[in-house]
């Protein structure tokens, strides 16, 4: 295993050391200490490595991942896995605003709390969230999923278009075009799967499913009070 | 951007830490904003005294004027401290009417940043580093402290443009984020009798809750308050002579952080304006709910 001390090594010499981590790497295990909330942590990895920062980060942390196994042991502050391609980033504390926005791929599992947008735009990333979610999450959500083994704040799923959202616990409020949806078995084993991924011990019966009403797909006059 | 950092002792061994603790959270949030600085510390107070924190453009050559003309009108002991391009005038109460008197007819180049019995107030255009440096704030101790870094938006980077704002008598206000019904509610206010010295919509938020606090609300109430009558982004962080509070908006896009121990209540705009205070590895740390007031009193 590498070690990396971040009182040692400057932010931008640790991610270039990553990023320039190939596919047939032998330096498959990373260990950064003292990251004391430093921004763009680990961000723009492609290489299928496993990372551990021990302690919280800031920022950004795990941005455009591809590939990469990321594990923080401790919380992580805004933007956590944005634009995430593939791989996965675990979390063991929470997460701070607009966790795995825009993400593409890869799983992002959050065994704390996420704060308010989660999954703003997400395009096909999974994220399980252990805890609760804050407001406006997975607003324009165009593809993947978002599982919430806790409560979701208000206005969730507003102006969706195509993800599908579980909820296990109370959602203060749906968003605009955004409607509670059957729970086919397809939806069941999926959801089974994603939370045996995220290591989340909870039955995938008692979920509800949430997805997109496409009122808002075009134009309609009568939906314009919605908009 | 803006950065915001706060500590609220509650181990009075500490207290004596408060000034270095205070400016180390500060300087690592300079690159939150660069173009001016501030700092509200509530130290020691004297009985029937008030601190009054005062500015000056030329002190080298003010502030002796000022020391002169007091000692001329002033009819009980008082102190003009300099420090920097401040000056902390204590002065007994039965005086402050000459004071305040002397200020204005003879200094009108003096911009007073602060009174109260315990609070002062230092703030400058500058780097954070630099701002600390010229009012030796490091050396200060106090129960508990505010400060910010400004990145300016809504009005001029001026030394009156920093923050903290203190509109009443040992309360202050720094703000992370932009109001817009500044200018309404700054009419409402003048109506109701709070004058306000600048254009910057953070003064108006401060005079807000001294208005409500003049009508007997408590610091909590007024937050609470604020929250229906103020419109726009704000993380505020807002200090009275015992208390310490701390308020997102429901939109909540600006970032906050906060820790409690045994030993104090910290706030950082971000996590790492925290990772050097004592104990911080086993603190309480959350973040603050958007639209829910945080109010903590010795």
């Amino acid at each position: 295993m590498q070690r990396i001390d971040l009182d040692d090594v400057a932010l931008r010499e640790l991610n270039e050391i990553l990023q320039a981590q190939g596919d047939d790497t032998n330096q498959t295990s990373w260990e950064i200490i003292n990251p004391k909330g430093s921004h763009a942590l680990a961000v723009g990895l492609d290489a299928p490595i496993e990372v551990t920062i021990k302690g919280s980060t800031g920022y950004y942390c795990g941005g455009m991942n591809k590939q990469a196994t990321i594990t923080v042991d401790g919380s992580v502050g805004p933007g956590v896995g944005e634009n995430m391609m593939s791989g996965m980033l675990k979390i063991a504390g929470d997460a701070s605003q607009y966790a795995g926005a825009t993400g593409r791929g890869g799983l992002l599992a959050i065994k704390g709390n996420a704060a308010s947008r989660c999954g703003i735009s997400m395009k096909g990333i999974d994220i399980v969230v252990h805890g609760n979610i804050g407001h406006m999450s997975a607003f324009m959500a165009q593809k993947g999923n978002l599982v919430v083994l806790g409560d979701a704040g208000d206005a969730l799923g507003d102006s969706i278009y195509e993800a599908n959202l579980f909820v296990r616990g109370n959602v203060r409020s749906l968003g605009a075009d955004c409607v509670e949806k059957d729970m086919t078995p397809d939806h069941l084993a999926q959801l089974a799967g994603l939370l045996e991924a995220a290591e989340a011990d909870a039955d995938p019966a008692s979920f509800r499913r949430y997805g997109s009403a496409r009122k808002l797909y075009h134009f309609d006059i009568d939906n314009a009070a919605q908009y | 951007m803006c950065g915001i950092v706060g500590l609220f002792i509650k181990d009075k061994a500490l207290e004596v830490s408060l000034g270095d603790m205070l400016s180390d959270m500060l300087v690592t949030m300079t690159d939150r904003g660069p173009d001016s600085a501030g700092i509200a510390i509530y130290g020691s107070g004297a009985a029937d005294h008030v601190k009054i924190s005062v500015q000056s453009a030329d002190p080298d050559t003010v502030f002796d004027q000022l020391s002169e003309k007091l000692a001329g009108a002033l009819t009980l002991p008082f102190e003009v401290e300099r420090k920097s391009t401040h000056a902390i005038c204590t002065v007994a109460d039965q005086d402050v009417a000459v004071f305040d008197d002397i200020i204005k007819e003879d200094f009108p180049g003096l911009s007073i940043m602060s009174r109260g019995e315990t609070m002062e107030i230092f703030k400058e255009v500058g780097l954070p580093k630099d701002v600390i440096a010229r009012f030796g704030i490091n050396a200060m101790s106090g129960t508990h402290g505010i400060g910010h870094t400004r990145m300016a938006t809504e009005s001029a980077v001026v030394t009156n443009g920093a923050h903290p704002f203190s509109t009443g008598a040992d309360q202050c206000l720094v703000h992370n984020g932009s109001l817009s019904n500044h200018n309404n509610l700054r009419r409402d206010l003048a109506h109701n009798g709070i004058t306000l010295e600048t254009q910057n919509d953070s003064e108006v938020a401060a005079g807000y809750l001294t208005w409500q606090m003049q009508n007997g609300a408590n610091l909590g109430e007024a937050l609470e308050a604020s929250l229906s009558d103020l419109d726009g982004f704000f993380t505020f962080v807002v200090g009275t002579k015992d208390g310490f509070g701390v308020l997102r908006d429901p939109i909540a896009c600006k970032p906050a952080v906060l820790a409690e121990t045994d030993q104090y209540v910290a706030f950082g705009s971000e996590y790492r304006a925290l990772v050097g205070l004592p104990g911080i590895a086993d603190a309480q740390i959350w973040e603050p709910e958007p639209g829910k007031v945080y109010f903590w009193k010795h």
